[in-house]
């Protein structure tokens, strides 16, 4: 029989038995429908998510429910938005109650006296031309400055498809600024033309994600495995989209005995409605690149890495990824 | 100690539900630990509980899933919780 113990060396099984028993359980969390950006391509606001439902004013009734998502057993909120430092009271409440992770764009720094250990991930989506292009400004040029040497910040770097040959200039900023980087793929929920992957410029970011991964091994938070799966899309054989997604909130879930998060729910800001999964509700699943959901992906289908040592060896790197990410573990 | 035939039994239902092929009640080590040598998940164990539940009639607080980390203390736990 493969056991775990059969398929490791000594070496990556003490790797694995620090993950094993963490028991991640996250949901996610709109704090605003207010942002001070308006990006083409937000996911939330492309899909006018930021409409259905009304916001939540009181911090009491804020702080209620973030005792009653606690006794639901959710030990990881996952806080967006729209921008969720517009509303420090409530990504407080969050953070005194559960771990907590906070996704800003980085504009308003989060005060470090407040929240002093509060992982934080600030969004960047390519160079300074594609920020000004799609973001309006060059928000690196601000964020950067906001939290440099913040040891718990990183970036979320939104690779776009023009981006090939030119992530390593940007990785090296972020390693200049004294931050980490963890990298994903533009969706482009709004279509913006030239910014498509097609496969080839997905292989060729995959090749280039690797080198950055080899090159800056203490800046760059990712594994060969993930940069495989978001590129690709495949799994062990299998293909990602709706029947596959593990981040689809549970009453959504009409699917027949799927691998997914257990309990996952990502809520509005009036604290009542649910959205369909942790990214837009109007996205086609066929050509979901979410950074997130690929790595959930990986990390609900343990039992299906249990064929050989590096498969097992894989999943436990993307695991690590993740309990990193989300400071579950150290860096 | 757990009774035998309730340690044979979550045995069959581990098999069962999580499709252990290569594992049978008699060859299941009922002292080795589900989720650091089986590699079993929360979801997996989440499964399994439903069923224990159900076949039992108890119920399994969530917050005591870490203690059901092997055979023998699912079947010991099963047992304390049918003398209550
Ligand atoms: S900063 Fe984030 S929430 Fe705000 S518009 Fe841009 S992508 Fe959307
Ligand atoms: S859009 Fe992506 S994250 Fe959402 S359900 Fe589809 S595949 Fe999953």
């Amino acid at each position: 029989m493969k056991t775990v113990s059969s398929l490791l060396d000594s070496e990556w099984y003490d790797r694995y038995k620090k993950i094993s028993k963490l028991n991640i359980r996250s949901s996610i969390y709109d704090v605003t429908n207010k942002c001070n950006l308006r990006c083409k391509g937000c996911f939330f606001f492309s899909s006018d998510e930021h409409k259905v439902a009304e916001e939540e004013m009181d911090i009491q009734k804020w702080e209620a429910f973030i005792d009653r998502e606690k006794e639901r057993g959710v030990n990881l909120a996952i806080l967006i938005g729209g921008e969720p430092t517009l509303y420090l009271d409530r990504v407080e409440a969050f953070y005194r109650r559960i771990p907590t992770y906070c996704a800003t764009n980085g504009i308003i720094k989060l005060p470090r006296d407040r929240f002093p250990d509060l992982m934080v991930g600030i969004s960047l989506w390519g160079d300074e031309e594609d920020e000004k292009l799609l973001r309006g400004k060059d928000t690196f040029a601000i964020s950067s400055k906001n939290y440099q040497g913040d040891k718990y910040t990183y970036y979320l770097y939104t690779i776009t498809p023009k981006q090939v040959g030119k992530t390593e200039r940007i990785i090296q900023r972020i390693r200049n600024a004294g931050l980490k980087v963890h990298m994903q793929l533009l969706s482009n929920d709004e279509s913006v033309e030239g910014f498509n992957w097609d496969d080839a410029n997905l292989q060729a970011i995959r090749d280039e994600m690797d080198e950055m991964l080899d090159r800056y091994p203490d800046t760059v938070i990712s594994s060969k495995y993930y940069h495989r799966i978001i590129t690709t899309g495949e799994m062990l054989g299998r293909r990602f989209g709706w029947q596959e997604c593990p981040s689809i909130t549970e009453s959504f879930d009409n699917r027949k005995n799927p691998k997914r998060l257990i309990h996952f729910i990502r809520w509005a800001s009036d604290l009542k409605t649910m959205h369909r999964c942790c990214t837009s509700e109007t996205r086609d699943c066929g050509i979901c690149k979410d950074g997130a959901a690929h790595m959930s992906w990986v990390m609900v289908n343990k039992k299906a890495h249990m064929q050989t040592a590096e498969d097992l060896q894989n999943w436990i790197e993307v695991y690590e990824m993740f309990a990193k990410l989300y400071k579950f573990i150290p860096w | 100690m757990a009774a035998d035939n309730i340690l044979q039994r979550v045995a069959e239902i581990i098999i069962d539900e999580l499709k252990l092929e290569d594992l049978t009640p008699v060859t299941f080590d009922p002292d080795m630990d589900l989720v650091d040598e089986l590699g079993i998940d929360s979801m997996d164990l989440t499964t399994v509980v439903l069923v224990l539940q159900d076949e039992y009639g108890i119920t399994i607080d969530e917050d005591d899933y870490p203690r059901l980390s092997t055979l023998r203390l699912i079947a010991e736990y099963i047992e304390g919780k049918l003398k209550e």
